[in-house]
């Protein structure tokens, strides 16, 4: 009786620390590609960086001490436009999916944003090439902001109508039995209750469209100077890396290396903040159960 | 008058257990033919019950019997579910809550629900918990707002406990206490109604004689009707009792007579815990 008992529990011992092993073994497997490229971004990168980098315009090929400063703003400028579309336009088409979901609209209308999530975004930057580069007759920092919006808004409205859907409905229902009307219930108390999770897959969203590239080339195309307006071809991060890391010149490939750590910087900071917001998040859940 | 009732309902169709009801004189809410499910399954099949005023019902019965539909569709939040189906008239003082022209938002506001797992808001300060029905209805004035949470909240027994953390979260009170303040909450609106679905099920014995307590002390201005499995707290605090089971109401009355002497073999069968 003990030796059985005593040869099962040896058994499961060992079950148990070969699953144990197995797990780690895919952790090192799935960190082992990020912690390659982050090395080598890092090495080949840090040498460019100084503060010429950051606020000085490109360089042509071989004259010393360019820097990627319209790239950077322009980054900023269309991710923020971007944003400034996505974000209303998300958060509402996510708490329609969240708190109407009887609506046969409803469920149509967040396929459909299943489908356009899924869309290369490629063929996004082909839909904005036709629809406002044409019409415009210019390559743009607007017509950037409206493709990276499109790419922003099904983040926007998945992780919204996610994070709402994690709101117990019993205080939807606390709130309604207080004779609090529908719209209201969702504005106060359901959004408030969900608003960690709606700021992270903002972040996300956010973090994406800064590194997107392919949408970029057909619509803001990039430029070596400063664009004077939003209706000039506007230069972008990913883009320059993109033109420089393809070129054959070793200055140019040095700086898309330094671009490059720029904005994988600029994303971990991002999704830092998600991660710190995540864990308030589920702070937030412990507690009301 | 009961032979009436039989008739009316055999014209809708409706199958009546005949002398299941007891005619309550001075009723806040009557119940006729009240059907209720989700989809294709029905929950109640047709309950017709008068809610006494300024008493505590209590409604007791097996798990799945339907009780707490029932409950749910006396302030119109069963609906909510998706899926949801309700059929037949709730009269609240004469006036059918379930007729078209009856805005539910006003409904609730005039029957108040305290659900069965406190259920706080977790973002809110106890304050603005129990503010939270006036404020989220427009109610902006300091005065008024400190008043009524005030009185709320002594009114559930709770002031005393909290009234020197009013800033604090809700979510940080125990268990029994969130249940008080949830009770308060429901208050602050000055309902007429409070329903109650298994108040205290979550709750410890202690936690449970406060809500009890706070119970007793309410039903001097509202009228109170309880969901509970618990017979003893049926037997406690409430004045009329009614058992249903398998969506029908199998008995309605007082509730010493129906416990010492139950007219149904149902009833007694389950009283004495035989089954359920």
């Amino acid at each position: 009786m003990t030796t059985t008992s005593q040869s099962i529990a040896g058994r499961r011992r060992f079950t148990n620390q070969a699953m144990t092993a197995l797990v780690y073994l895919a952790v090192a497997l799935a960190l082992t590609p990020l912690l390659l490229i982050l090395g080598e971004v890092v090495v080949r990168g840090a040498p460019v960086l100084s503060l010429s980098f950051f606020t000085n315009l490109p360089t042509p090929v071989g004259v010393p001490g360019g820097g990627i400063a319209n790239a950077i703003l322009g980054t900023f400028i269309m991710v923020g436009i971007g944003s400034l579309i996505a974000i209303p336009i998300g958060v509402g088409a996510g708490v329609f999916f969240s708190e109407w979901p009887e609506s046969r609209l409803s469920f149509l209308s967040s396929f459909m944003n299943d489908v356009l999530a899924e869309f290369p975004s490629i063929v996004i930057g082909i839909f904005v090439y036709i629809v406002i580069v044409l019409a415009t007759h210019t390559f743009s920092a607007l017509a950037g902001a409206v493709a990276l919006s499109i790419i922003m808004i099904p983040i926007v409205a998945r992780t919204t109508e996610e994070s709402l859907k994690l709101v117990p409905r019993s205080l939807r229902e606390a709130s309604m039995a207080l004779g609090v009307s529908r719209w209201k219930t969702v504005l106060r108390v359901v959004i408030s209750t969900g608003k960690a999770g709606l700021f992270t897959g903002i972040l996300l969203a956010v973090a994406r469209a800064a590194g997107e590239t392919a949408p970029l080339i057909l619509t803001a195309l990039g430029n070596t100077f400063y664009a004077k307006n939003l209706l000039e071809p506007t230069a972008a991060m990913p883009l320059l890396i993109y033109v420089y890391g393809i070129s054959p010149f070793a200055d140019w490939q040095a700086k898309a290396w330094g671009a490059a750590l720029v904005l994988v910087f600029i994303m971990l900071a991002l999704n830092l903040l998600v991660k710190l917001t995540v864990g308030r998040r589920f702070a937030n859940v412990r507690a009301e159960n | 008058m009961q032979k009436e009732r039989e008739k009316e309902a055999k014209k809708e169709g409706l199958t009546m257990s005949s002398d299941a009801t007891t005619v309550v004189i001075d009723s806040k809410m009557k119940i006729r033919g009240l059907k209720a499910g989700f989809g294709k399954s029905e929950v109640l099949k047709g309950i017709d019950l008068d809610v006494p005023q300024r008493c505590v019902t209590a409604i007791m019965g097996p798990s799945g019997c339907g009780k707490t539909t029932f409950i749910r569709c006396l302030n119109r939040i069963h609906e909510l579910t998706p899926g949801a189906k309700v059929q037949g008239e709730v009269m609240l003082d004469g006036e059918n809550i379930y007729s078209p022209k009856v805005d539910p938002v006003a409904i609730r506001r005039r029957i108040g629900m305290v659900f069965q797992k406190p259920n706080p808001f977790p973002t809110m300060s106890i304050y603005d918990n129990v503010a939270a029905g006036l404020k989220l209805n427009g109610v902006r004035e300091r005065k008024v707002l400190d008043g009524v949470v005030e009185r709320s909240l002594r009114m559930a027994f709770l002031w005393e406990e909290v009234k020197e953390e009013l800033h604090k979260s809700g979510s940080a009170l125990s268990g029994g206490q969130q249940q008080r303040l949830c009770i308060a909450r429901a208050l602050a609106v000055e309902p007429e109604i409070i329903l109650m679905d298994e108040p205290c099920s979550a709750l410890d014995p202690t936690a449970t004689a406060k809500i009890e307590e706070a119970m007793v002390e309410l039903k001097k201005q509202y009228t109170i009707v309880i969901v509970t499995h618990n017979m003893q707290q049926a037997a406690r605090v409430a004045d009329y009792t009614a058992f249903f089971y398998l969506g029908e109401l199998i008995e309605f009355g007082e509730t010493a007579p129906l416990f010492e002497n139950p007219t149904k073999e149902l009833t007694e069968r389950y009283i004495t815990g035989k089954f359920g």
